[in-house]
């Protein structure tokens, strides 16, 4: 490690950790298959994230085909709807999004962004991807079990979850799906400790917390949120599955199945949906935090311009991660809850909406005026501002009570969440692949079919997820396999169905484009160099492309600066990276 | 884990800000938040932390079952008294429990200490007595347990009262059990260690081919000590209320 004198005024401080020795491999398979090396674990955390995010798409193509043309797809019975809709929920909020954010884009740029070598403790970090890899088999098994996946919907709420009429209930498919769920909080529990200590304890000299780029602060955020709610499923999960397989009662009351009188008696159905919304309220700013972060660090490099009030930003990420522990009851307004719980809750997850506008704003600001260049990640990026704006205001609908008993249940909801929490993410997902894929591979993704893709993804996911607000309006349930004949319900409102099926087949069949160009690029893209956004933060300043073992080479970097100095005035360039001098003290980092 | 702590002399850190100032700039500063805590106890830290969110979600699932259950609750005095020379002695098996458990706190406090002083065969002398005190708290747990499923208590059911009592008697001791036992073992394993000195001769671990180091001991100690005092909420909740 190179020796830096310091003085009482210098911003570098003194060296405290010496350089920490790495895992080195030895042979093909502990350099490819059971890696140690984060950048390693993060791609093969991506892969089978996206491997398993495809199914949950076809799924949602089967249920689309259902909603869409009643009665014309045969095999496609009650049951089969039912497990198809909580798979493709159960799938792509925690195997994919959870998984794709934290695990895949946390393990690659974690110990690139902060300066470490790699996370601090890589054995754990390789069980966590290998326990999140048996939690996605057993889930798959789910489907070739007898009787197949659970249906009981992504909430899993009892009793019907553990009762024979629900598809998986009295058969296989309810214990390896909380069998699964079991196994990913174990492995994510080992892969989130390496993230916070990482974040925490292992950044280089001069990296301080304040340094740190959004996408760091996001995930960190976000895993730190996990590592506190994911208890709750943890324990949710192995309360129902004593119930389902030992007989206890803690979700069961007295209940009676097909006119014979169950042997449960005395549970409270209530609790465990407090339980699963403790964990399921933060996991959607699990999934958002990262978005976030990442978006703003997109916005940032691809306008050339310094992030707009960095310490508000920051601040606004913890603070949303703070509040969304104290939100979780606006899920359950229709459950008989004491309705002055209910003007709590509704208070609170307004309150979320201050922080979450704060940031808007600020993501807004940054590109005023800024030399905005619609590269692919930007476009991604704007679309995600739009999108999650449009999400966000339909919150506000439905997190006041009055406002929600009468839309829960309807199309509004999915309509909701779906766009904050399904394509806004996502289309950051995608954004990120195009802004980090030249580090990953030392090549770009194709320009042209990038383009392709954005326009077919953002304006098919706004043909399917609006017209699915005004269905919901006329009160068109959720979840149901299908409508029948409802005075409520015009005929215009099942061809708008049949329309939105046709471009979610459109969209998904869009994706493919983004998986050929994924694959493609890897050989033919055009070559990237080392930094083709010119961007500031570490990552980029790497000696090779891709990042060798170990990142940075002999010494590890060491950060002068915050990092958004774009367009400083009096630079050489429009950026400065994080890792040069500041001699000269030119930077528009705030003080 | 094999990072080394060193303020290099001679150089003089930046003084801090006074008050809260200070306290927010340090903690933001460079390389590390908490200065002198290596990456092992820090991650220990936050992982019991995650695990007080486990243990904390099953109390209180089983307090609302507790309070929401129609069927009266059985009295703990009574299901958990045993017949001593023809006399019911209530919680005196639990007593003798809580008693040997955090006596093992004590003994894992002193192995800690003799760890710090390089002294091998004291230390892994007291950490096998704490693993030994640690399995008596199991073996007692599980002729609880034995005594309980004798008098007819199933996790579905029980003659004293409501069925969720046996339900979240066997679920949360269980768990907490299994916590203990997983101790045991680390404890006989990193006593195994110091014993063969490991630690002073560097040798690397055969999972993660780390260089190991004394502090191990305290890492351990600090799961330990947590484990004990989940069993006093336990103990509280589940036996005293």
């Amino acid at each position: 490690m190179v020796n830096i004198p310091s003085s009482m005024d210098d911003p570098i401080p003194p060296a405290e950790v010496e350089d920490v020795e790495l895992y080195h491999s030895h042979s093909w398979w502990t350099t490819y298959v059971f890696s140690q090396d984060a950048k390693v674990i993060a791609i093969q955390y991506s892969m089978t994230a996206m491997a398993i995010g495809l199914v949950a798409l076809v799924l949602s193509w089967l249920m689309r085909l259902q909603l869409g043309f009643p009665g014309v797809f045969t095999f496609i019975d009650a049951e089969r709807y039912y497990q198809f809709i909580t798979m493709h929920g159960m799938i792509m909020v925690i195997y994919l999004l959870t998984a794709l954010f934290l695990g895949g884009f946390g393990n690659y740029l974690i110990p690139l962004m902060v300066g470490a070598r790699d996370m601090v403790f890589p054995y754990a970090n390789m069980l966590s991807y290998w326990l999140y890899l048996l939690a996605v088999l057993i889930l798959v098994a789910s489907f070739f079990a007898p009787g197949g996946p659970t249906g009981a919907g992504w909430t899993l709420y009892p009793p019907q979850a553990v009762l024979s009429g629900t598809p998986g209930g009295a058969d296989w498919g309810i214990v390896l799906m909380l069998l699964s769920l079991i196994f990913f909080i174990i492995g994510f529990t080992m892969g989130g400790l390496n993230y916070v200590v990482t974040v925490l304890q292992g950044r280089t000299r001069g990296m301080t917390l304040m340094r740190l780029p959004l996408t760091i602060w996001g995930i960190f955020t976000a895993t730190v949120m996990a590592l506190l709610a994911f208890p709750a499923l943890f324990v949710a999960s192995v309360m129902m599955l004593f119930d389902r397989l030992l007989g206890t009662s803690f979700f069961m009351p007295a209940i009676v199945e097909m006119g014979e009188q169950l042997q449960h008696a005395g549970g409270t159905p209530i609790l465990f949906q407090h339980l699963f919304w403790f964990f399921g309220h933060p996991e959607v700013y699990i999934v958002a935090l990262p978005a976030f972060g990442i978006v703003s660090d997109l916005i940032s490099t691809h306008a050339r311009k310094n992030i707009f009030g960095y310490r508000m930003m920051v601040w606004a990420i913890v603070i949303i991660g703070a509040l969304s522990f104290v939100v979780w009851a606006h899920h359950m307004y229709v459950s008989g809850m004491n309705p002055n719980f209910g003007f709590f809750f509704a208070t609170t997850t307004l309150i979320i909406a201050v922080p979450t506008a704060l940031k808007v704003y600020n993501w807004v600001l940054t590109l005023w005026r800024g030399d905005i260049h619609l590269t692919l990640p930007m476009l991604f990026a704007l679309a995600f501002i739009v999108t999650f704006l449009n999400g966000g205001l339909t919150g506000l609908f439905l997190g006041n009570v009055v406002v929600d008993v009468p839309l829960s249940d309807t199309l509004f909801v999915v309509a909701h969440f779906h766009m904050v929490m399904g394509v806004a993410p996502i289309l950051v997902v995608f954004g990120a692949i195009y802004h980090w894929y030249p580090k990953i591979t030392g090549r770009m993704m194709d320009e042209t079919l990038g383009r392709i893709h954005f326009w077919v993804t953002f304006l098919g996911a706004y043909l399917i997820f609006f017209p699915m607000h005004y269905l919901g309006l006329l009160g068109m349930p959720r979840r149901y396999y299908e409508m029948g004949e409802t005075a409520f319900v015009p005929p215009s409102a099942h061809s708008l169905n049949e329309f939105i099926t046709i471009v979610a087949l459109i969209v998904g069949a869009g994706q493919m484009v983004f998986l050929f160009n994924l694959f493609w690029s890897v050989r033919h893209g055009k070559d990237a160099g080392g930094n083709p956004w010119r961007a500031t933060t570490l990552e980029w300043q790497t000696p090779t492309t891709p990042p060798p073992h170990g990142n940075f080479g002999k010494d590890l970097p060491i950060v002068y600066r915050w990092a958004y100095d774009y367009s400083v005035p009096g630079a050489a360039e429009d950026f400065i990276p994080q890792n040069q001098p500041n001699d000269d003290r030119i930077s528009r980092e705030p003080s | 884990m094999h990072e080394t702590t060193k303020t290099k002399p001679g150089i003089a850190l930046p003084p801090l800000a006074p008050g809260m100032q200070g306290f927010a700039s340090d903690w933001a500063s460079d390389q590390r938040a908490f200065k002198n805590v290596s990456w092992g106890k820090a991650m220990m830290w936050i992982f019991l932390l995650s695990d007080t969110f486990v243990f904390g979600c099953f109390l209180l699932a089983y307090m609302t079952a507790r309070m929401s259950t129609t069927v009266p609750w059985p009295n703990p005095s009574e299901v958990f008294a045993l017949n001593i020379g023809g006399q019911d002695i209530p919680l005196i098996l639990i007593a003798i429990m809580t008693f040997v458990l955090i006596s093992s706190s004590g003994t894992m406090a002193m192995a800690v200490m003799y760890g710090y002083r390089r002294d091998r065969r004291k230390t892994a002398a007291l950490m096998l007595l704490t693993a030994l005190f640690g399995a008596t708290f199991v073996g007692m747990q599980a002729f609880e347990w034995t005594k309980l499923i004798h008098e007819g208590v199933r996790p579905w059911e029980n003659p004293f009262g409501a069925a969720q009592f046996g339900s979240s008697f066997f679920m949360i001791t269980g768990f907490h059990g299994t916590h203990v036992t997983i101790g045991v073992i680390f404890l006989i394993i990193i006593a195994r260690k110091v014993w063969r000195g490991d630690f002073d001769q560097e040798k690397r671990g055969f999972f993660t081919s780390r260089k190991g180091r004394y502090e191990i001991v305290e890492i351990t100690g600090l799961y330990w000590h947590f484990v004990d005092l989940v069993w006093v909420f336990i103990f509280a909740f589940f036996y005293l209320w």
